[in-house]
């Protein structure tokens, strides 16, 4: 889609052309924008928390108030904003890094996406319907069993559709990447982003099952009068903590092995040389997505699991470390030598460095049981686990939005203002998080609405509260380069980083099929070694000939929309009776769309040679 | 790269800065200023584990800034291409094998202060005491000395005191920072931990697991006393009366309004079983009321009268009938006077350095 074409039309044509899309390149953009969207709405429930946090006793908001803010800060952030962001960026590059037309399931690609983006609706719904849930992002039972109202319910419903969606996307890649790479695209030749795409996928593949029936125990125990939970009768709260970490563990390396992708690409791009120790980056990464599952009994150190269980799981935990400082040391050789080239892409990639292994640092620090003891459920634990997440996935994402950007969208996103975000961004970032590590040590800890007077707490909350300011500024100067650029970016051209993978050789932003004629993959980096030594554009792997493409399709929007009623009917069931309309019409539209889809061949359309021949003049 | 060194170096000055402005904490509250045995046994971790990790990072820093200062494209470079290395054995042997042994020195000392500090062999020699944490206060329960009391938990110093902890409704978390790490305190099963205070004082409590609206104010003291003091404190608490009639004629119709509003059906005065509410037997001697409110009868009075505006989602609110403040007054005079013991917070903190 060039930007011409999109003056033409009317927007209710590109409305209804993004409602029905399967192409990923435009589902890439969904997710950005549902991304994007949750990613302001975290950021300003995280301006709450720091505001309220700015002073003692403050009362900026109510304590009640306060936990939901936290519980959805947390909730938002992490399955919301950077989940689908880091989908968006692999609908973005991976099929055309592996030279494929789209993906292998492009109808699940777009269902994926709508389940995702009803779920958020849903669960940031509960805000205008009587509270949203407040028992924190871990919601651990009996406190997210008995908490009144429906908070909680629409965290369990919510999470549950927008799982599914993540879970499909999941498969969805792995798939693709198993079967739809170019030929002579083998495995050890995949660039290492989509490496980290295919082992994400296969950690969400069987992570997000301990979420999906912990979150049915949980939905049992509040609405259908189970007691997975309840130890009055029976039950056990310790439960929920083990399928949540099983699940949670894993999750964290979710959202950072293909930010680790991304910075591999980057380096190697940026200084001009091949990726040192391809091998044992790749090896690296399967190793911390191996070791991520055996690890998760660490978050409950204080739990009481005995002496036993928490040496073995600090151990594991130590050896994750690793892998990780095998890939440091990595791109810090691959620039070793290299002529180093910094924008501000490659900035986010540069900042990632130091922060990066400062978090993984307070990592091993956490892993060392007694002094967990301390750190456990503190501002120290808060601070570490922000410069993992913030100072990996989110750094990460803005490395991978300025590199892609213009083969999204056709346009270089402004250079000043990309470092303005990042300067601004970066020192926020460390004037928040930094401090917090002694705040934790120095008695505080997480998820206080309040700190008494005098507790020696003042001046590390009101820095990290001034941080938090420096960094929304950041973003927002981000935003406003979006709509900067696409009014008055830059054009760019199909190679404009002098790139060495497969997305580089074809156009920005590419047309819907992708590539022409599917290119022959001679190497690592294939654009690359066509530019040392080839003619520098990519052999084609076949004639120039039709070209099969997937039809567009309304029905994911209409099945999710499906879940999105039913899933009210679900929460309202206990209260009203004109709920169970809603249960089953949501559950009804949904079968209904799947019994369409299963009994109506949909054979896609073929794009005709000459067609192509004619584009081509 | 001059503008990156320079912006680094200031916010990490100031965040030196700010540090020395706070010091290391408030004294008796932070974990950085460990004054019992198991904040002294994770003090020795974190400081070693820290050290370890400095190194590790000066040596990526050193890397990192070789690497921008020799390799980056300055202004006027010419471009070239680089040699593409595909990776050097050695080097990576290298670097996979130190962090191994660096982890090892962490991981052995880890595992030894783990088991130790999980070692309840020796708890039928020392005091035991039943911590119960329940929606936003925490119940002691002495046993086999038939004391309860709430909120203030009076332990002899430089003695180990085995606590077996549980959880009456949801999950909490007993932190006393500067006395020892944190355990959770679960509804399902008795977590038993010991604390050994090295100095007497009266040391802050936490409670450190999301619990509610009213988690943060969760607070409680622990108060480390030497051992004489320990067993006249004992002593007393043991041979309350109840029934005892009140000084004042204020707090006898205070001790009669107690008594009308039900307050008895949850509150305890004396050894009881009960634990629905605080046991107010040494109320007069609490160092905080509700946890987090000076000790003084116009804040008792505001919170007699109106809990919830000082703790969100506690359990008083509404299971008594409205009084006047004039009721309330006679009611906490009544209350402040339950001083059953010559052992307060105060002969902690005459002998604290």
């Amino acid at each position: 889609m060039s930007t011409a074409v999109t003056q033409k039309r009317s927007f209710g044509a590109v409305l209804w052309d993004y409602l029905t899309t399967v192409d990923h390149k435009k589902i890439a953009h969904l997710y950005l924008f549902g991304g994007g969207l949750f990613f302001i709405l975290g950021g300003l429930e995280a301006l709450v928390i720091r505001i309220q946090l700015m002073q003692p006793q403050n009362d900026f908001v109510s304590a009640g108030l306060y936990n939901e803010m936290l519980t959805m800060h947390g909730t938002t952030m992490i399955f919301l904003a950077a989940m689908p962001l880091i989908l968006g960026l692999m609908n973005a590059a991976v099929p055309l890094q592996i030279g494929a037309r789209d993906v292998a399931f492009p109808f699940l690609n777009s269902l994926g996406f709508w389940l995702f983006m009803f779920g958020g609706l849903i669960l940031n719904c509960s805000w205008f319907l009587g509270g949203a849930p407040d028992a924190g992002w871990t919601a651990y039972a009996p406190l997210s069993t008995t908490s009144p109202g429906h908070g909680v319910d629409f965290y369990v419903i919510g999470l549950q559709i927008a799982g599914a969606g993540t879970l499909i996307g999941g498969i969805n890649f792995l798939v693709t990447i198993i079967n739809m790479r170019a030929p002579g695209m083998t495995y050890m030749r995949m660039p290492l982003f989509t490496w980290s795409s295919f082992i994400t996928s296969v950690l969400i593949l069987f992570a997000f099952p301990a979420l999906t029936i912990g979150l049915f125990l949980l939905m049992f125990d509040r609405m259908f009068g189970s007691a997975f939970f309840d130890v009055s009768l029976g039950g056990n709260e310790i439960i929920w903590e083990h399928l949540f970490w099983i699940f949670g563990h894993p999750e964290v390396y979710i959202l950072i092995l293909p930010l680790f992708g991304v910075f591999s690409d980057l380096f190697s791009t940026f200084a001009k040389k091949r990726l040192f120790g391809y091998t044992a980056m790749v090896f690296a990464t399967m190793l911390i997505a191996f070791l991520g599952f055996m690890v998760w009994a660490h978050h409950m150190f204080t739990v009481g699991l005995g002496p036993v269980a928490n040496s073995i799981f600090a151990i594991a935990t130590m050896a994750i470390a690793v892998p990780t400082g095998i890939k440091i040391f990595n791109w810090l050789a691959t620039m070793w030598g290299g002529q180093i080239k910094i924008n501000s892409a490659m900035l986010w990639a540069l900042g990632f460095i130091p922060t990066f292994t400062i978090g993984g640092m307070t990592g091993v620090m956490v892993a060392s049981v007694v002094a967990d003891y301390q750190y456990h459920d503190t501002y120290f634990v808060v601070a570490h686990f922000h410069y993992v997440i913030v100072g990996g996935t989110i750094f990460g994402i803005f490395a991978g939005l300025h590199y892609w950007w213009p083969k999204m969208f056709g346009r270089i996103l402004n250079e000043k203002l990309g470092y303005l975000t990042f300067w601004t961004f970066f020192i926020g970032f460390h004037l928040t998080f930094f401090i917090q590590h002694f705040l934790g040590l120095m008695g505080m800890p997480r998820r206080y609405w309040v700190y008494l007077e005098g507790s020696g707490l003042d001046t590390g909350n009101l820095i990290s509260s001034i941080g938090a300011f420096f960094m929304a500024f950041g973003v927002i100067v981000f935003f406003y380069n979006i709509v900067y650029t696409a009014v008055k970016g830059e054009k760019a051209v199909d190679d404009p980083w002098d790139g060495r993978t497969l997305e580089w050789a074809t156009a920005s932003p590419p047309e819907h099929y992708n590539f022409k004629q599917v290119p022959l993959v001679r190497g690592l980096d294939p654009l690359w070694v066509e530019k040392t030594e080839g003619k520098g554009t990519m052999t084609p792997a076949e004639p120039l000939g039709d070209i099969h493409m997937p039809n567009g399709s309304f029905l994911p929007f209409l099945m999710s929309l499906g879940l999105f009623i039913a899933g009210f009917g679900f929460i309202y069931h206990m209260d009203y009776n004109w709920a169970y309309i809603l249960l089953f019409g949501g559950m009804a539209m949904l079968l209904g769309c799947m019994l369409t889809r299963s009994l109506k061949d949909d054979l896609g359309h073929h794009i005709p040679k000459e067609e192509l021949e004619r584009e081509a003049d | 790269m001059k503008g990156w060194m320079g912006k680094s170096r200031i916010f990490f000055l100031l965040s030196l800065l700010a540090l020395l402005l706070a010091g290391c904490g408030k004294e008796n509250l932070s974990a950085l200023k460990p004054e019992g045995y198991g904040a002294e046994t994770s003090m020795d971790l974190i400081i070693l584990t820290a050290v370890i990790m400095l190194f590790v990072f000066a040596v990526v820093l050193l890397v990192y800034t070789i690497v921008l200062v020799r390799f980056r494209k300055k202004k006027g470079d010419k471009e070239f291409v680089p040699k593409q290395v595909e990776g050097n054995k050695t080097l990576e042997t290298i670097w996979t094998i130190i962090p191994i042994v660096l982890l090892l020195i962490i991981a052995v000392p880890t595992v030894i202060a783990t088991f130790d500090l999980a070692d309840k062999s020796q708890a039928e020699e020392h005091l035991n005491v039943e911590v119960t944490g329940n929606q936003y206060w925490w119940h002691f329960n002495y046993e086999g000395k038939k004391i309860q009391t709430s909120q203030d938990l009076y332990i002899p110093v430089g003695e180990k005191v085995y606590l077996n902890m549980k959880s009456s409704d949801v999950i909490h978390s007993f932190w006393v920072p500067s006395i020892s790490g944190k355990m959770d305190v679960n509804p399902t099963n008795v977590n038993t931990m010991f604390i050994k205070a090295n100095e007497e004082g009266v040391y802050y409590g936490k409670c450190a697991e999301l619990c509610g609206p009213s988690h943060s104010l969760m607070d409680f003291k622990v108060i480390a006393v030497s051992q004489e003091e320990f067993d006249q404190w004992v002593n007393d608490m043991q041979n309350v009366d109840p029934k005892a009639k009140p000084g004042s004629t204020v707090a006898q119709e205070g001790k009669t309004l107690f008594q009308e509003n039900n307050c008895m059906g949850c509150h305890a005065i004396g050894s009881s079983p009960a634990q629905v509410a605080p046991n107010l037997t040494n109320f007069g001697d609490r160092t905080k009321i509700a946890g987090v409110l000076e000790p003084t009868k116009e804040n008792l009075v505001k919170w007699i009268m109106d809990p919830e505006s000082i703790k969100e989602g506690n359990k008083m609110t509404g299971k008594y009938p409205d009084v006047s403040k004039e009721e309330a007054g006679k009611i906490a005079e009544y209350l402040m006077q339950l001083q059953p013991s010559d052992i307060t917070p105060e002969d902690a903190k005459e002998n604290n350095k």
